[in-house]
């Protein structure tokens, strides 16, 4: 097995019941991997264990077994080293815009001088497009604002990955896309390594190199891993046009609307392999019949590394 | 609009003023022979003195003539029984500032602990429970006993009872942080002190706030008895000394006074509280 810039290996999480008896994992041996600027989404229902996943990764949370390595380091807590962007933005009221990302900075460097963390925050906020609002507090700001802060928080610790849980979840529709616009040219700005939850399908399709599809919980797993073949320079406007996006947002939704489900019982789950979860590529295949006949679990184009 | 409401709760609150004192006027008014009640009359030569001060229940116009002379000079200082009001409510002031400052001092850091280690909070909790309620007072004789000093054990009835409130609620309001902002901070790295005030306290100064004003209202009503039962200084003893007395219309106004510090005091805190307080 090639050496990821992430690896996660074997996870697993158990919740105590309220009553003390042992609940069955929310999930269990979980694998995956993320290379160094790869933008990685993953998707499944409510309650399958992607924010657990997300805060082990952030090292807010311990998981019951398995470990994460990212960069060569096993993940033990939280760190710098990963930027974490918040669902409910998590914004400190009390203070400024410009002072919420300099809290930021200045954990990163103490040594900096006031002016020049400063300096450093306005940049982020300005790529953000928030150069304009660095005086206001939290409370003065749109959903879609805060959230863009959030975003520049993360950035301007220059982590080594960001995690983001469902950042642009609570946004209306036209927000969403202009945010997604944004982060879009700052990740690629900076060829950031992102691990992103999402429930929105045309999203992952967006920002994603890779999808990961979780099947429900309890005992969720890592369905497949679907990658995302479209050109790396494609925008919101113009994705649609590409005959791929239909194949590629088709079989998201299958797997989420028919397939998720019934995972646990399907073919697909007899042939799984944990440590290697089918990577498909349907944005390759050509037209086919649909996917609702009953050869189901799509293994035709599996290119495991 | 707003102008215009308020004009007229001014007016109001004016008309509400001059009934009461008409009504008090009314009731009090002398007539041709002060009809000095039996009870009155044996309770006055009973305590053999003041006979001539009191005619009854003052009319508001007596009142009124002892605002002007307290008013007038509030900080003449002729011997231990007879102080202006001002020197009287200083050295009220001075015991609750200091037991204030002192609580202050003990609560905020302890509720801090116990705020963030459920272990401390669950083994301090009885204590807390059992020591909250009882009366300040009653650690008089305690306070008397062990300190032998009688201005020292009016500042610590005062620090007791303040403490509760600001300790509870420092407690509350820290154990309260949103785990949102905490894990801000861990995901930062951030250092315990900087964490500690920068974001927890922030966080939670709105609670602390709220504690403290209400321990400074308590303070405020626990003084004037402390002052009453130890004596020597303060409003709490003018009160007393001027009941001793027999002048009413002192302690009337003397009443009134501990009212208005006691608003002010509580307006204080009312102002820091907005300024801590904080829009999300
Ligand atoms: N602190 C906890 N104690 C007990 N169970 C928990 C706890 N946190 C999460 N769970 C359970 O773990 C499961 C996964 O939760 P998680 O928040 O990771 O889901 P999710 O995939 O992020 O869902 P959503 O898409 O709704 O955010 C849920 O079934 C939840 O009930
Ligand atoms: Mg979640």
């Amino acid at each position: 097995m090639t050496q990821h810039f992430l690896s996660v290996e074997g996870l697993q999480k158990v919740y105590p019941a309220a009553d003390g008896k042992p609940n069955p994992p929310v999930f269990d041996n979980i694998h995956f991997g993320i290379e160094r600027g790869e933008f990685v989404c993953i998707i499944g229902h409510s309650g399958c264990g992607k924010t657990t996943i997300l805060n082990v990764l952030a090292g807010l949370e311990e998981a019951s077994s398995g470990v994460v390595i990212m960069d060569g380091k096993e993940v033990k807590g939280p760190s710098l080293d990963r930027g974490v962007v918040f669902q409910s933005h998590a914004l400190m009221p009390w203070m400024t815009v410009l002072g919420n990302v300099a809290f930021a900075a200045k954990s990163r460097w103490p040594e900096w001088s006031k002016a020049k963390i400063d300096e450093h925050c306005t940049t982020y906020l300005e790529m953000v497009g928030l150069g304009h609002a660095i005086h206001k507090k939290p409370a003065e700001l749109s959903g879609g604002m805060k959230q863009r802060v959030g975003i520049a928080r993360a950035f301007a610790i220059e982590p080594k990955m960001l995690l983001l849980d469902e950042p642009f979840g609570a946004l209306d529709a036209l927000t969403r896309g202009t945010i997604q616009d944004e982060l879009l040219k700052v990740v690629q700005a900076t060829s950031q390594t992102v691990f992103m939850i999402t429930h929105d399908v045309d999203e992952a399709i967006l920002l994603a190199d890779k999808v990961i599809l979780m099947s429900n919980g309890p005992l969720a797993k890592i369905a497949e891993i679907v990658e995302i073949t479209m050109p790396r320079n494609r925008t919101r406007a113009e994705m649609h046009h590409d005959p791929q996006f239909y194949r590629i947002r088709n079989h998201l939704v299958d797997f989420l609307v028919n397939r998720s489900k019934s995972y646990a019982g399907s073919d697909a789950a007899v042939l799984h392999d944990a440590r290697h979860p089918p990577v498909v590529r349907p944005g390759l295949a050509a037209d086919e019949p649909p996917p609702s006949d009953s050869t189901r679990p799509i293994l035709k184009q599996v290119v495991n590394q | 609009m707003f102008s215009k409401l308020g004009l007229k709760a001014g007016l109001l609150s004016l008309l509400i003023f001059l009934i009461f004192i008409g009504t008090w006027s009314l009731a009090t008014y002398h007539k041709e022979a002060p009809a000095v009640s039996a009870a009155d009359a044996e309770y006055a030569a009973m305590m053999g003195k003041g006979a001539g001060k009191t005619g009854g229940f003052p009319p508001p116009s007596e009142v009124g003539a002892a605002f002007v002379t307290y008013l007038s000079d509030p900080f003449y200082d002729k011997g231990p029984n007879d102080k202006g009001i001002g020197i009287q409510l200083a050295h009220s002031l001075w015991r609750v500032g200091l037991g204030f400052f002192l609580a202050v001092i003990v609560a905020i850091p302890l509720g801090f602990a116990i705020g963030m280690s459920p272990l401390l909070f669950q083994a301090l909790n009885p204590f807390i429970q059992i020591l909250k309620p009882i009366s300040p007072l009653a650690w008089m004789p305690l306070a008397l006993y062990s300190l032998k000093d009688s201005d020292v054990s009016g500042i610590f009835v005062i620090f007791i009872c303040s403490l509760w409130p600001m300790l509870i609620n420092t407690a509350f309001g820290v154990a309260a942080v949103r785990r949102d902002w905490i894990n801000v901070a861990r995901t930062l790295e951030v250092k315990p002190l900087r964490k500690a005030f920068q974001v927890i306290l922030p966080a939670a100064a709105p609670t602390i706030l709220t504690g403290m004003r209400i321990s400074m209202g308590i303070a405020w009503l626990v003084i004037v008895a402390a002052e009453m039962l130890v004596g020597g200084t303060g409003v709490g003893y003018f009160v007393w000394n001027e009941w001793n007395n027999l002048a009413l219309p002192n302690v009337i106004f003397a009443v009134a006074m501990i009212g208005l510090v006691g608003m002010v005091l509580d307006q204080l805190f009312g102002s820091l509280q907005k300024l801590v307080t904080y829009r999300e």
